[in-house]
């Protein structure tokens, strides 16, 4: 390979807005969104659950945004580089860009970020640790040099993961007593306007964005309903038209798609690839022993439960990757529903009815129906399943103590496996107190080397052939149960156009957002 | 004694039926309720063998509703006994010995008195983890305070009366005198006030399964309201029918106890007025 240049032009660019062009979007409008639960604060710099991205994203912004395909686009970066032997990586700035009072956004925002989120961004900080240094040779270039190449650097840019922090306001102060916490500034398409508890959080369109002609909306509401069955209801009499992905409880997302002017989309998760799988306690109990962990994967019927429990949205997870995540491969051992096939493996395994203790996971009826579809696996054949009812701290403590044979979860998988995969299967992440790490405690030398070696080889094809490796071990060996690749349905209106264009979808959608008149 | 009582006869009817179902019903319906059978919300009287349809994920809720009815028949009365095992002995002491250990056992009943008996369920299921014994065991704690002031009462009335007096001259231990001479004695009221808390317990099994603190390893009525709420809008059955079953129980045992009362009262069973 020459000159190894990943170059997003401003060409490119063009197409993109043209394409969007060519349908015609529209100025003006206001769009009513569900935000569920209430965030706890907008400074996604400070707290980055769940609804804190989604409503902050589109009031701050990263260096870069992800197509669905997780390709890096620009974002506060109009360009990028990476040098031949992959260890620097140098970001042109976008012309132009300020902060929504007014202060221009430079290098020496980029800078201080960094150093702002290494504090405070725990994930931000795991993402850094191959970080050297990094430098601001002029206002508008940002250099940072690796202390050896990382594959995944590319990806960690995102707004959640790397949100750009205003320097001149934070530079100084307490980050988290600073009262500019409570009024948001970024340099996003939309300005922080008000938040009433408890009602909603309105935002406002930011008139001096650095994409000309963006954004197309007014104003957006994110309204705080409290109630599933109230979420549905708001939608259906028209007082909210968009409901984000997990809003509303899965046996309602049938009868709400079938409404008049209604579009779904399961797309605009790819970046965070939820993965559900069951934890199999490979210390000790019946799960500990390879074959009867094989037996529930062959138990187990998740095409079914992908399409009662989940309406059909979702994929069966063919192994620790999703399949949107990079250097997946589906060259695994397959487990298809086959109980007779369980039954021998149980048969080997040497199983006599011990009692195994199973976790549903704490998050509502889905995941308690689903709990109960694959306990009725597991009965089928033969295996004694004792279901244990927890709410979320229980859970959480139950999890992370070890103290259980059999829980469900899902964690998100941030794009590449060095990032969101390796960390639930290395035996460096075996530790009580965490339900993230490698919680089932499976260990294998082979396996950390696999992804030790995956995370800094370079280039990309030798990654990829080490993550091949790893996936075809672990599949073979079974330390969790994978299910599903989960789909969170986006539900809106079908005369909002263009909401989720990207790998996080509504979390930075409404830059490209217009409403159809 | 029931027999005049037509109310009376309809309740123990209905609680016979309930009876034979939760004993016999099993062998009719020998899968289990969590199966699967069929595909999901599907209407009842649709497919010959399931007459009250299917619920969320396909599961018979026919087969549900019997198996149910173990679940809350059995909750029902191990809970109640447990709860008069409680109440009778504290009632019995504190009316008989009266004084400072009335004092002391009454302030103590009334502290459980005081709480909201829903809210302190819950939060001991909650606490000592969601599956049936854990609910008897609640429910028998927040249930025993009116069996034991009813207790009470009976035993402060019964002291007095000559034969008590008698045998306490006649040199008769406390016990053997609380055992064989004024408990008998007391019991009518009791038996009447049991059959009304079955019902209650039946009650309040149902309100911690529809809350999600049921045993999730047992099918009981009020998880299948609890359920099929979310769905009640495409699926009316999944709660309806549960709903039902759980209506008849209570109504059934509450008939009893109104037609017990009626017959063990001493003034209207010689055919007196009611009042």
């Amino acid at each position: 390979m020459s000159k190894r240049k990943i170059l997003m032009s401003l060409a490119t660019l063009c197409v993109l807005s043209t394409a969007a062009a060519a349908e015609g979007p529209k100025a003006g409008g206001v769009i009513n969104a569900v935000i569920q639960p209430e965030p706890p604060s907008l400074m996604v710099g400070l707290v980055q659950n769940g609804p804190t991205q989604m409503v902050a994203g589109n009031i701050y912004e990263g260096l870069l945004r992800y197509s669905p395909k997780l390709d890096p686009l620009p974002g506060l970066a109009e360009s990028w580089s990476v040098s031949e032997d992959g260890k620097v990586y140098t970001f042109k700035l976008v012309k132009g860009a300020t902060w929504h009072d007014g202060k221009p956004f430079t290098s020496a925002d980029v800078l201080f970020s960094i150093e702002f989120l290494k504090q405070t961004h725990a994930r931000a900080r795991g993402n850094l640790v191959q970080l050297d240094k990094v430098e601001a040779p002029d206002e508008s270039t940002v250099v940072f040099t690796l202390k050896q190449p990382f594959g995944p650097f590319i990806g960690i840019f995102e707004v959640g993961s790397l949100p750009m922090i205003p320097k001149h306001i934070y530079e100084g102060t307490d980050f988290k007593t600073n009262p500019a916490n409570n009024t948001p500034i970024g340099t996003g398409p939309f300005m922080f306007k008000e938040w009433q508890k408890g009602s909603f959080i309105r935002l406002v369109k930011n008139p001096s964005y650095h994409v000309k002609g963006k954004p197309n909306i007014d104003e957006i509401y994110w309204h705080v309903i409290p109630d599933a069955a109230a979420r549905s209801v708001a939608y259906e009499t028209g007082k909210v038209d968009v409901l984000p992905g997990g809003s509303v409880e899965n046996f309602d997302v049938p009868r709400l798609s079938k409404l008049k002017n209604t579009c779904v989309t399961g797309a605009g998760w790819e970046f965070f690839s939820p993965h559900s799988w069951l934890w199999l306690n490979n210390r000790a109990g019946p799960t500990a022993n390879k074959k009867f962990r094989q037996a529930l994967m062959f138990a187990i019927d998740r095409n079914m439960a992908k399409d009662v429990v989940w309406n059909g949205l979702g994929k069966v997870a063919t192994g620790p990757s999703g399949s949107a995540i990079k250097y997946y491969t589906s060259a695994v051992p397959k487990y298809d529903y086959d109980p007779a096939k369980a039954k021998a493996l149980l048969k080997e395994a040497g199983y006599k009815g011990e009692k195994v203790r199973m976790l549903p996971l704490p998050y509502g009826e889905t995941w308690q129906r689903w709990a109960e579809m694959v306990r009725q696996n597991l009965q089928d054949v033969g295996i004694n399943v004792d279901m244990i009812a927890t709410d979320v701290p229980g859970w959480n403590q139950k999890v992370s103590e070890w103290d259980y044979d059999i829980a469900f979860t899902y964690l998100y998988q941030y794009g590449d496996p060095a990032l969101g995969v390796g960390r639930n299967y290395v035996s460096s992440q075996i530790a009580k107190g965490s339900p993230f790490n490698n919680v089932e405690g499976y260990s294998n030398p082979e396996i950390d080397k696999l992804f030790a070696d995956g995370a800094v080889a370079f280039p990309d094809s030798a990654r990829e052939e080490i993550y091949a490796k790893a996936q075809k071990i672990l599949v073979e060996d079974v330390p969790v149960a994978w299910m599903l690749e989960l789909q969170f349905p986006t539900i809106t209106r079908c005369r909002v156009k263009n909401l989720v264009t990207t790998g996080i979808g509504v979390n930075d959608g409404f830059r490209d957002a217009w409403i159809e008149k | 004694m029931l027999v005049r009582n037509p109310s009376g006869m309809i309740g123990l009817a209905i609680l016979t039926i309930a009876v034979a179902v939760a004993v016999f019903g099993p062998l009719l319906f020998p899968t289990s309720p969590w199966r699967m059978v069929q595909r999901p919300f599907l209407p009842p009287l649709t497919m010959p063998g399931l007459p009250l349809g299917t619920d969320a994920l396909g599961r018979d809720v026919m087969a549900g509703i019997i198996y149910g009815a173990r679940v809350s028949l059995l909750v029902g009365l191990i809970s109640t006994l447990a709860s008069l095992a409680i109440g009778i002995p504290l009632g019995a002491v504190a009316g008989y010995f009266g004084g400072k250990i009335d004092d002391a056992l009454m302030r103590f009943t009334e502290f459980f008195q005081t709480v909201p008996s829903f809210a302190l369920a819950i939060v001991l299921v909650a606490i000592m983890q969601p599956s049936i014994v854990s609910m008897v065991a609640a429910i028998a704690v927040v249930s025993w305070p009116p069996v034991a002031r009813l207790v009470r009462g009976e035993v402060l009335s019964l002291r007095t009366r000559e034969y008590v007096q008698a045998a306490v001259v006649t040199g008769q231990t406390n016990w053997w005198i609380i055992w064989r001479e004024i408990l008998p004695n007391a019991l009518s009221p009791v038996i009447v006030l049991a059959s009304l808390m079955v019902a209650t317990a039946i009650l309040l099994e149902s309100s911690l399964s529809f809350l999600g603190l049921g045993d999730p390893n047992l099918m009981s009525w009020g998880y299948m309201v609890g359920a099929g709420r979310t769905v009640i809008r495409q699926a009316w059955w999944i709660t309806v029918f549960p709903g039902i079953a759980i209506l008849l129980s209570v109504l059934a045992l509450n008939l009893i106890g109104e037609g017990l009362n009626d017959a063990l009262n001493p003034r209207l069973a010689k055919g007196g007025r009611r009042a």
